[in-house]
């Protein structure tokens, strides 16, 4: 049956170097669960933790009620997919995904139809009797991908499985594996630095920072509702504009344009406003400034807008609502729309929407 | 804190210690032994600084390291000057047969290297074939004994380090970045000194090291060819071993200064190249230069030379091999007389020969590659500690290891002195860092990722390092194993210490026959370990496909 993993405080370190802050986790039976974050965040280190290749130095790692701190790698019972696949070159396809059922002792006669039906489930059947070396990558991918799951293991661990792959083959390959889990219904973690396929392909997504999770949450939520000015930088892309709260009717955007905000709590001071490009419209009132520079992207425009103040804006604008581009240097004003936006205390990056 | 592996007792925690255990046992402990000796005076209890100052006060001591020190600096200059030119001319020119005189170049350094000495002795020594005929056309050739046949003789057996190396390099700039250089409006030259030499720079004190340290170790060719010019292995050969006068303790202290000759060395090497090694992965090799004609005739006419004079002693042994002989005299006419004498006097020599060094290899292999993975995979103190000790043979010349295992193995319980066992074991010491620098070459370039696919997929890690690591190692363990053979067969200056009349080697009994003037037999046997290295190499260069160097 599929785990579900609890970690509770994990804290890993290097020397003197803390690569995790004390995490804490619950990936649910089943589910597709993401660590996503910029290189550097500790999301692989974390993956390793739970592989058994590296040490925890504090807190627990625990599948269903069991902690596996101490339990060895080789006896996780884990299914993992590597970054360069790590096929093992000396033998076929087909043996390939075969080692991990014979280290168990199986019978050859329960290995053939399992061997087979994870090739099926790959769609690479027929190259079964191929060697590592006259594989494409995206075929490596899925040798990868059919060894780690053949096993059925309680937990399938990938570690920025698509990254070595082409910009289609990766889209592609996301569906193959998204389909794969739904279909065998593993308990996943992946790691991943590509946002948009994080949104793409998980059930949940933990966003890290320096050995920190910053939010855990479903894409949806993330992508709404950052908890963090990072999240709403590192996820999308945001327009950060400072203001100054009096009251949620009183907002003084940028020192010039005074809008109300939907505020959740009582405050009063400096906060930072978040905006997605699409959630900013050209209107007669509200930011002034001009067009620096504008992209067409197919069904909308993105606009580069510099404010008064110097500061560089994105909006963007869908094709069908307009006639023709937006020239250079032409003079706008720029709202956004205040239900779409999070706001943050500026001073502990605290969300106040 | 938690342990990686669980168990204290793991499969790699039990290798460590059984690996350190054996360099305690067997390096370390001779080796402090040594320095122990070397304080020791005969007959006298107590510790004395009286063996170093006999050393440095006395002219016919002391007059042996600098004879040493010459030697190696004159040798080290005069390989450069033949072995950078040919590496560039090979390297840059379509030279005539480029394939077959790589292979002979690498032959003539593999080869025996006191086969050298020999053979000029044959051709050139007092008695010699050349000699004799030049002597009646009235031209008397300058005596070959002594300093400059020496230099001579280890100039054309270790020029391959410089060539090997400096071509090694010269092969992998990416040849983009000479024609950067080009198309910013460097002139040919101007590219030569300011971007090539640079950049194989450190090759060229890599190779310039190893023949250094290659010939201030070496024994026999000094021993053969020197004569009144006393180098410092063949003093400390002779304090050791001569039946009157010999000081054993002297003998160690000599054994200490040579080694600390090498060990500086070698360190300031290490501190000068020590951030300038450019890593290249070269995707465009250089461009070969296409000359015809005279030209190039020209350019292939030096490399053939030089060839041909490096290859003349391996063709001379075997040609006097065939020469009849009554007593030590070569007489008119060719025979197989001197293979039957050895076959009848000497084939003890050979079949120990191939026992010791098949039994050393077996064990050179399984302790190698545990080795070099403990110091790839298992980094940290122990593992950085492991790559000093593993590399410490190479400053080591074999005539101090031979002394150092005869001081510490002469009294029970760990009486060797006189055994098979101690000439395999000097062996291993000697020849293992080949195949743990080989061996660690391809563990490095081998994705750790596949291993722990394996580990992951159920298979415990001593498990996986038999079925994934050492089997995608093979190729790399194969021809490391086949140098350590090599090298094995042909080893002398330690043999020479520690073997008695039942463990002679062939390449003891070659040095024997020659002190007792049996040339022919000395000529039969030389050949039979000419022929054997020379096999060995194609089976080594079918193995590896090129991918291994053999330095």
């Amino acid at each position: 049956m599929s785990h579900t993993v609890i970690i509770k405080g994990a804290v890993k370190r290097y020397g003197n170097f803390t690569a995790l802050h004390g995490i804490d986790l619950t990936v649910n039976s089943g589910e597709f669960f993401t660590l996503l974050g910029p290189s550097g965040c500790g999301k692989t280190t974390l993956l390793r933790m739970i592989a058994g290749f590296n040490t925890i130095e504090e807190g627990t790692i625990s599948f269903d009620d069991v902690v596996i701190n101490a339990i060895e790698a080789h006896k996780r019972d884990i299914g993992m997919v590597f970054q360069n696949y790590a096929i093992f070159p000396h033998l076929t396809v087909y043996d390939n995904v075969a080692y991990g059922l014979r280290a168990r002792k199986m019978r050859k006669e329960e290995v053939t139809p399992k061997v087979e039906k994870a090739l099926e489930l790959v769609h690479i059947k027929d190259l079964s009797n191929r060697r590592p070396s006259e594989l494409s990558g995206g075929q490596q991918q899925r040798v990868a991908l059919a060894r780690a799951v053949v096993i059925e293991p309680g937990l399938l661990l990938m570690d920025e499985p698509l990254s070595n792959l082409d910009a289609k083959l990766r889209v592609q390959m996301r569906t193959v594996i998204k389909k794969l889990q739904r279909r065998l219904g593993i308990t996943t973690i992946y790691v991943t630095h590509d946002q948009e396929e994080a949104l793409a392909i998980s059930d949940r997504i933990a966003v890290m920072k320096d050995g920190v999770i910053q939010q855990i949450g479903t894409p949806k939520e993330i992508y709404t509702h950052p908890a963090k000015p990072f999240v709403a930088n590192f996820i999308g892309t945001s327009n950060f504009l400072s203001c100054i709260v009096n009251s949620a009717e009183e907002v003084k955007v940028e020192d010039t344009y005074l809008c109300s905000l939907p505020l959740a709590k009582n405050f009063k001071g400096k906060a930072s406003i978040s905006a997605r490009p699409e959630h900013m419209y050209f209107t007669t009132s509200g930011l002034h400034g001009k067009i620096v520079l504008s992209t067409f992207l197919g069904d909308f425009i993105n606009y580069e807008v510099q404010l008064d103040d110097g500061k560089i804006i994105q909006v963007n604008e869908y094709s069908q609502n307009m006639e023709e581009l937006r020239p250079a240097d032409s003079e706008v004003f720029v709202k956004f729309n205040p239900q779409k936006v999070s706001v943050y205390d500026q001073a502990t990056e605290e969300v106040l929407s | 804190m938690m342990r990686r592996n669980g168990h204290p007792f793991d499969f790699w925690n039990s290798t460590r210690l059984v690996v350190f255990l054996s360099i305690l046992l067997f390096m370390i402990f001779p080796f402090s032994s040594l320095i122990i000796n070397s304080f020791h005076i005969p007959g006298k209890t107590g510790l004395s600084l009286d063996n170093f100052k006999d050393f440095f006060t006395l002219p016919y001591y002391y007059r042996t390291l600098f004879n040493s020190l010459t030697v190696a600096c004159i040798t080290m200059l005069t390989a450069l000057a033949i072995g950078l030119p040919i590496a560039y001319l090979m390297t840059r020119y379509n030279v005539m047969g480029k394939n077959i005189l790589h292979i002979l170049i690498i032959i003539s350094l593999m080869s025996p290297p006191f086969i050298g000495a020999y053979s000029w002795i044959l051709l050139f020594g007092r008695a010699g074939f050349l000699t004799k005929a030049l002597a009646k056309i009235g031209i008397i050739f300058p005596t070959i004994y002594g300093k400059g046949g020496i230099i001579v003789v280890f100039t054309l057996m270790m020029y391959p380090y410089i060539y090997l190396y400096v071509s090694g390099a010269l092969n992998n700039i990416d040849s983009s970045l000479e024609e950067a250089a080009e198309n910013l409006g460097a002139s040919k030259w101007h590219r030569i000194r300011t971007v090539t030499l640079p950049v194989v720079l450190p090759s060229i004190a890599g190779g310039a090291i190893i023949v250094f340290m290659t010939s201030l170790a070496d024994f026999g060719t000094p021993m053969l060819i020197g004569e009144g010019y006393k180098v410092l292995p063949v003093m400390i050969y002779e304090e050791y071993m001569s039946e009157m006068g010999g000081n054993a303790n002297l003998a160690s202290a000599l054994s200490i200064i040579i080694v600390f000759f090498s060990t500086s060395v070698l360190l300031i090497q290490k501190l000068l190249v020590a951030n300038r090694n450019y890593i290249m992965t070269s995707s465009r090799p250089p461009k070969v230069i296409n000359t015809h004609g005279w030209k190039r005739f020209g350019i292939s006419l030096p490399v053939y030379l030089v060839c041909m004079f490096s290859i003349l002693p391996q063709l001379t042994v075997v040609v006097t091999s065939f020469i009849n002989t009554r007593g030590p005299l070569f007489v008119k006419g060719f025979g197989l007389g001197s293979y039957k004498n050895i076959l009848y006097r000497l084939s003890k020599p050979i079949t120990n020969t191939y026992l010791y060094s098949l039994c050393s290899i077996i064990l050179i292999v399984i302790f190698g590659i545990l080795i070099s993975y403990l110091i790839v995979r298992k980094k940290g103190s122990t593992g950085s500690l492991l790559d000093i000790l593993v590399m410490f043979p190479y400053v080591i010349p074999g005539s101090v290891l031979g002394i150092s295992l005869l001081v510490a193995f002469n009294k029970p319980p760990l009486l060797l002195t006189g055994t098979a066992i101690i000439m395999i074991i000097s062996f291993i010491i000697r020849k293992i860092p080949f195949t743990v620098r080989s061996s660690s070459a391809f563990l490095q370039q081998m994705d750790p990722c596949v291993e722990e696919a394996s580990i992951s997929l159920g298979v415990s890690p001593r498990k996986t390092f038999f079925a994934v690591t050492a089997r995608l190692m093979t190729p790399g363990i194969i021809s490391g194993a086949i140098l350590s053979w090599i090298s094995c067969i042909n080893e002398l200056s330690s043999s020479i210490m520690l073997y008695t009349g039942k463990t002679a080697t062939i390449a003891v009994s070659i040095y024997t026959e020659v002190v007792r003037n049996s040339f022919g037999t000395a000529a039969a046997l030389a050949s039979i370990l000419t022929v054997t290295t020379t096999l060995s190499l194609m089976i080594f260069m079918k193995v590896s496909k090129g991918k291994v160097s053999v330095v």
